[in-house]
């Protein structure tokens, strides 16, 4: 039975409707990541930049000798409780350090109260209404306001909010990443030069690459537990520091560090080599003085990528026990110390509302440190990219 | 002496034998050279050379030292070892000025060195895959003398609580014995990694296929490192997002349609896992979509068919190899994901169906059982190894299996960029 030319062209227009369905399906997909992404920021950035201000109150400081021995007596009894006692406590030893100030009154801008700061911005606080009536008059003397939250950035981990910063947390991530890069890099590159350049085809070096391709894929948690047995348990690595941290972040990262080198070091175009080849080099001089410097671009980017994969890494370093309550600057590779990440799981544990904010405010640093490493991967891989 | 001072010393006489190796290989080279007699090698090649027949065998004697205490618990003292590897590191040194010689290839021994070195750093990543074998296996093992591995992979009741107990020897006086049947962990691992596929998945692959092929290239080279984005982004920051933001407003809206959800739901880790895996599957599958010939493509639309039946019944169908291979490996992915689990999902292990109930995972009791008070020894902390390998075995295993799909795919369209 034959179809009449309406059917058949009725027909037709279904079946172009229906391809465009699924391009507007898949478009909205696309959108609905990109909505995801959208919500993502906005959520972070509203519940973190708070954090970068902080309540304080101006209020007269009395160093005196009382005060030194009970640091409450130093600011008048009216704002005695929403000024923040963290840094009360820290007044006599600043006063052992300038003995001059003794026996001076001085009017300074001083930290409130984590309650205080919460009151100030909104959001939900233990304060009773005779506390939150004397801070609005504060606010309406101009003796109170939000300013920038410097301590944020220049102090450790605190229990009072108002004193809890992420420059411990930041050191020791520094210090790991330092011990991951020197441990990764210097094998990952050699790694790669030989897989790509030396190696003979045989059952060993197939065996090496599929093992790096499996260790790529190895949940994190699991380079936790070879660090606890093998780095802390075996080797004696001291448990919480920055050493065993960075060891077993090394380990992860290197098939990372290897694979962008393979890739790298396969763009050079084979030509190069023959050249070098023909005027006499050996493998090696060849590799160094010709392929390496070539790759050394696409080598660079391949392990900044691979660091901040590193430095967003929590599970294995949680195992391997950098969860640690840090609120000093550690002094060596080998001390407790605690990283970024670390410190976020940390504060996000905490039952004090005003740590939500805390825990925002450091993902936003992570969050800035991570995007300007790849952004600088994207810029030397865009300046230095060589099509041949 | 201390370790680190021994180590010191070590490295600073070594530097100094180093450097003498160095310029007397090169002068005996320069002198034999200036004397008119042809050499097969440059001077610096063999002064780099003496270097190494100085350095190479005494660091080698030091680690082989080192590594014997560490293993054997042989005691060698110290100061003996260190004087050991210097006289060795001295022979080196007289033995390495010997061979500078016109007739020695100086430049073919260093490379011989060299490949010894690049092999031995290959190695390392085949010593970190035993490692993580051994160190989980050895442990499990220990973990299964305590406990039949029959009740672990069969058990319903997961409860170490009182294994502190059996371990201060006090097993009888307390009102339950430790359980460990791994049951309703893996449940809610399952569950967990399901509700992210069935958000990945979809998204991901729809993603991909709007990306390659009805997305104009200015669209394209826009939203591949935007959706990368979501995969650079911390997964303890995911983790802080699932339970602050996200399980409130599932609570919210099941409040809202009558149903009781809990704040440790395991919906909300589930939807962020799976909007952390999109980009794992969209940029997978828009590579192994790319990889079509464009010959089907071109063949399809030469009988008449719509870009729509095009890409449902030619290019999909045979990028499937590659497609399933992703979502594989986005799985593995997804069942070993720590942070957001550890962070938004419960820590009650519960074995039920509904995803608005608190669940446990694997990779939540791993983290658990480590980070308490715990001794090492007690069975708590070891049946953190035994589901860690439990979790290496289906992750090992999903992977070997995706890497053999994508290899098959590879070979049939002949591409060498997957």
């Amino acid at each position: 039975m034959s179809q009449s030319f309406d059917e058949i062209s009725a027909q037709l227009k279904r079946r172009h409707r229906k391809s465009a369905r699924l391009k507007w399906l898949s478009m909205g997909a696309l959108g609905l990541a990109g909505l995801f992404l959208v919500i993502f920021f906005a959520d972070m950035l509203g519940k973190g930049l708070p954090a970068f201000q902080q309540a304080q109150i101006r209020v007269e400081v009395t160093y005196s000798e009382q005060s030194q021995q009970l640091p409450l007596a130093a600011v008048n009894e009216d704002v005695r409780e929403l000024v923040s006692r963290g840094w009360l406590r820290t007044l006599p030893m600043m006063m052992r350090d300038n003995p001059e100030l003794l026996g001076s009154t001085r009017q300074e801008w001083v930290l409130a109260d984590g309650q205080v700061d919460q009151y100030l911005k909104g959001h939900y606080t233990r304060l009773n209404d005779r506390q939150q009536a004397a801070v609005d008059a504060l606010v309406e003397e101009g003796r109170a306001e939000l300013k920038f939250n410097t301590t944020f950035f220049t102090r450790g981990d605190s229990k009072m909010p108002e004193l809890a910063g992420i420059m411990s947390a930041a050191m020791g991530t520094v210090m790991t990443l330092l011990v991951t890069l020197a441990v990764s890099f210097p094998i990952g590159v050699m790694t790669a030069v030989y897989l790509e350049e030396f190696a003979p085809d045989n059952r060993l070096t197939q065996i090496i690459e599929i093992n790096i391709n499996n260790l790529a894929a190895i949940p994190s948690i699991l380079f936790g537990l070879l660090g606890l047995a093998i780095f802390i348990s075996f080797f004696g690595v001291p448990r919480s520091s920055p050493l065993v941290g960075g060891l077993t972040l090394a380990l992860m990262t290197l098939p990372v560090i290897i694979i962008s080198t393979r890739t790298a070091l396969r763009s050079v175009p084979d030509s190069i080599r023959h050249a070098a080849f023909g005027v006499g080099c050996s493998r090696w001089q060849v590799v160094r003085d010709h392929v390496l410097p070539l790759a050394l671009p696409g080598i660079m980017t391949g392990s900044i990528i691979g660091l901040a994969q590193a430095m967003g890494e929590t599970a294995p370093l949680i195992i391997v026990g950098m969860v640690a309550f840090i609120p000093d600057i550690s002094a060596s590779v080998t001390d407790a110390a605690t990283v970024l990440p670390a410190q976020i799981f940390t504060w996000a544990g905490e039952p004090d509302r005003a740590f939500v904010e805390k825990t925002a405010g450091g993902i936003l640093v992570l969050l800035s440190v991570l995007i300007a490493m790849n952004a600088t991967a994207v810029v030397l891989r865009k300046k230095f990219e060589r099509r041949w | 002496m201390q370790t680190n001072q021994l180590l010191l010393l070590f490295s600073g006489v070594l530097l100094l034998l180093g450097l003498i190796a160095f310029f007397l290989g090169r002068a005996k080279a320069a002198r034999t050279r200036a004397a008119g007699t042809a050499m097969y090698a440059q001077p610096d090649q063999y002064a780099w050379f003496t270097v190494l027949a100085t350095a190479g065998p005494a660091v080698a004697v030091g680690a082989l030292g080192a590594f014997v205490m560490l293993l054997l618990g042989a005691e060698i003292p110290t100061l003996y070892l260190l004087a050991g590897s210097l006289v060795v590191a001295a022979v080196g040194l007289v033995v390495g000025v010997n061979q500078v010689r016109p007739d020695f290839h100086a430049r073919q021994a260093i490379e011989r060195v060299i490949r010894f070195i690049l092999a031995g750093a290959a190695l390392i990543s085949i010593f970190t895959t035993f490692g993580i074998l051994f160190s989980i296996v050895s442990e499990a093992v220990r973990f299964f003398q305590m406990h039949s591995f029959w009740g672990f992979i069969t058990g319903t009741t997961w409860n170490p609580g009182a294994s502190f107990l059996e371990a201060a020897g006090r097993a009888g006086d307390a009102a339950s014995t430790a359980q460990f049947g791994s049951v309703p962990l893996f449940a809610g691992t399952f569950m967990i990694t399901l509700i992210a596929m069935l958000v990945a998945i979809p998204v991901g692959l729809m993603s991909a296929i709007y990306m390659s092929e009805f997305a104009p290239a200015n669209v394209r080279t826009l939203a591949k490192p935007v959706l990368e984005v979501l995969a650079g982004i911390p997964t303890v920051v995911y983790g802080f997002f699932a339970a602050i933001t996200v399980a409130p407003v599932i609570v919210t809206v099941a409040g809202a349609v009558g149903l009781e959800a809990s704040f440790n739901n395991a919906l909300a880790p589930g939807i962020v896992m799976g909007i952390m895996i999109i980009p794992f599957i969209s940029s997978l599958s828009d590579d192994v979509i790319n990889a079509v010939p464009d010959s089907m493509r071109q063949g399809a639309l030469a009988l008449g068919m719509t870009k729509g039946e095009t890409i449902k019944h030619v290019v999909v169908p045979a990028a499937l190899p590659g497609i399933i291979s992703a979502s594989l490996l986005a799985v593995s992915r997804a069942l070993g994901e720590t942070m957001i689990v550890v962070m938004a999902a419960g820590m009650r292990p519960n074995l039920t169906a509904n995803p608005l109930e608190d669940m446990t995972t694997v990779t939540v009791r791993i983290v658990a059982a480590l980070t308490g008070d715990q001794e090492f020894e007690s069975a708590e902390t070891l049946s953190a190894f035994a589901l860690g390998l439990v979790l290496f075995a289906v992750t090992l295993t999903l992977n070997l299996v995706s890497v053999i799909m994508i290899r098959r795919f590879r070979e049939k369209y002949r591409t060498n960029n997957l």
